[in-house]
């Protein structure tokens, strides 16, 4: 299967189509076993055989029928094997995930929420949470994964192994919780999709990923999985919203734009009115959370598309409501930069160093509040000690671009 | 599916407790013990007595060793075991967090390998 990537057409359509057959029919095989390793091992057999009778054959009326067909055979031959019988006796009627005859491809149930919900499951470590569900749920392999997370193929297949045993041998059961368990449940399926979108550093805390394919495809299929949360909705709009303006975020030498200098015309038109579709979406349930108002700071960011201004007020608000709803030191710092635009640089650095102190030591080694810091410091005309806090910033910076932007700042600080 | 419920707590020092929690404590026990069962799903229940109780037996290098004590000197000790027959994790673990000693100690949900049923080991 091809990578996805933002703006590629139709070949990014066959694959999500692709990662969704995929995911669906893992979620069907594995259901009611809890083994995801055999299931696994029975859909690539079937893909197998599939890409050789289709190209002879001609393609099946479904093709998803067939595949699960032709898995679902495989792991019944398994389970007639004399190991299986040994190790865990099953009723085949009864733990088949299907009949044979049901084979309409819109009869076919989706059980990939109750696969995320596996993945997100509070008996498996939070680390392996993303990692598993790119896996199982859009069958990325460990080698991709581990790609999205800087961990060498065998660090990850090592622990995705790890974590499959472990939903088998502790049977974590494939189903939705119940109405008293599931919100919780459901944040942690949220986070770990969240976690596909950003890189958490330990110096500049949660990141927007530079090529966030795989998490707009999780988030869209969370979205239709669960089409009445409100927050799975402002989950795939940030998302959307902010990898619309991945390619406005350098300009034609590579340098780094902040958001206020990005020329908006360069900000993908299609991601953006999706993820206001599903702001709407999220808007007509009327329950605010923390990633619909991440969604909402994103887009009102966007609007200046329209407007050419960015509405500070609006920012400020918006900041106030999260960081009461869901404070962060990320948070923090957006919050203090919006009441620098709002009420001057005073008044932002004033809120800065009162919401850092509440924080604690961590902050000190925190790269987005050392550069805020920088800039505040700056317009003020605090020149010394502008300068000190951008170089602990560039000290802190990953990103190469970012870098360079701030070490050209600091060069142009009179004196 | 079987899973053993292991209770861990940190045990009282002699006349730590005062007769009313004591007595809190067994009423939380009894009630739960009554849950279990009207559940169907409690294969045994044991509450140990303290470690100063435990004599350990081993063979490993050999010769036979019986020793006054716990194997391992740990602040929190094991306390008791719950052995239920529920469908899955999240019912276990349900249990778990329903037990009282949840309140002031650490409950260990521990999927079965294998137990003797009718007679016979099976998976």
């Amino acid at each position: 299967m091809d990578e996805l990537t933002v703006s590629d057409g139709g070949w990014a359509a066959a694959a999500v189509a692709a990662r969704d057959s995929y995911g669906r029919l893992l979620a069907l095989l594995s259901a009611s076993t809890g083994d995801l390793a055999a299931a696994e091992d029975a859909l690539a057999d079937a893909f197998e055989r599939a890409l050789r009778s289709w190209p002879g054959q001609g393609v099946p009326a479904s093709p998803d029928g067939w595949l699960l067909t032709v898995a679902r055979n495989r792991l019944r031959d398994l389970w007639k094997s004399a190991h299986w019988q040994r190790t865990g006796p099953l009723d085949v009627q009864r733990d088949a995930p299907v009949h044979l005859d049901d084979l309409d491809l819109d009869a076919i149930p989706d059980r990939r929420l109750e696969l995320m919900l596996v993945c997100a499951h509070p008996a498996i470590e939070r680390a392996v949470h993303t990692p598993l569900m790119l896996n199982t749920v859009l069958g990325f392999t460990a080698d991709q994964v581990g790609r999205v997370f800087s961990v060498p193929t065998s660090t990850m297949a090592t622990r995705l192994v790890r974590a499959k045993r472990r939903i088998k041998a502790t049977r974590i059961p494939f189903r939705i919780p119940d109405r008293g368990d599931l919100p919780g449940r459901m944040t942690a399926v949220l986070e770990a999709v969240y976690g596909a979108y950003v890189i958490d550093w330990t110096t500049t805390g949660p990141e927007a990923r530079q090529l966030p394919t795989e998490a707009l495809h999780l988030a869209e299929v969370l979205t239709t999985l669960v089409p009445d949360d409100p927050e799975a909705h402002g989950l795939a709009a940030l998302v959307q919203l902010s990898s619309a303006r991945q390619p406005a975020r350098l300009d034609d030498h590579g340098r780094f734009v902040p958001l206020g200098e990005q020329d908006p015309s360069r900000w993908d038109d299609r991601l953006i009115r999706r993820a206001y579709a599903h702001l709407h979406a999220a808007h007509a349930r009327g329950q605010v959370g923390r990633f619909q108002l991440e969604a909402a700071v994103q887009a009102v960011h966007c609007a200046r598309r329209e407007t050419g201004s960015t509405d500070w007020p609006a920012l400020l608000e918006l900041h106030r409501a999260l960081h009461a709803v869901a404070p962060s030191l990320g948070g923090a710092v957006a919050y203090a930069v919006a009441t620098a635009e709002v009420d001057g640089p005073a008044a932002g650095l004033a809120r800065l160093d009162e919401l850092l102190t509440v924080a604690g030591d961590r902050t000190r080694r925190f790269q987005p509040a050392r550069a805020a810091r920088a800039h505040l410091l700056e317009r003020l005309g605090r020149h010394g000690e502008a300068a000190d806090a951008y170089a602990s910033a560039i000290d802190l910076t990953h990103d190469p671009a970012e870098r360079a932007h701030l070490q050209h700042r600091l060069s142009l600080l009179p004196g | 599916m079987r899973y053993a419920l292991l209770i861990h707590y940190r045990e009282p020092g002699q006349g730590e407790l005062s007769d009313e929690v004591v007595a809190e404590a067994r009423a939380a026990f009894d009630a739960y013990g009554r849950a279990l069962v009207s559940a169907g799903v409690l294969l045994a229940a044991d509450v140990l007595q303290p470690t100063a109780a435990t004599t350990t037996v081993t063979r490993r290098d050999g010769d036979l060793r019986v020793q006054d004590g716990p194997f391992a000197e740990t602040r929190e000790a094991l306390a008791g075991v719950f052995l239920l027959d529920v469908p899955d994790l999240d019912a276990a673990i349900g249990w778990a967090e329903k037990c009282p000693a949840a309140q002031w100690g650490v409950v260990e949900v521990r999927p079965s390998a294998t137990a003797i049923v009718d007679g016979v080991w099976t998976s």
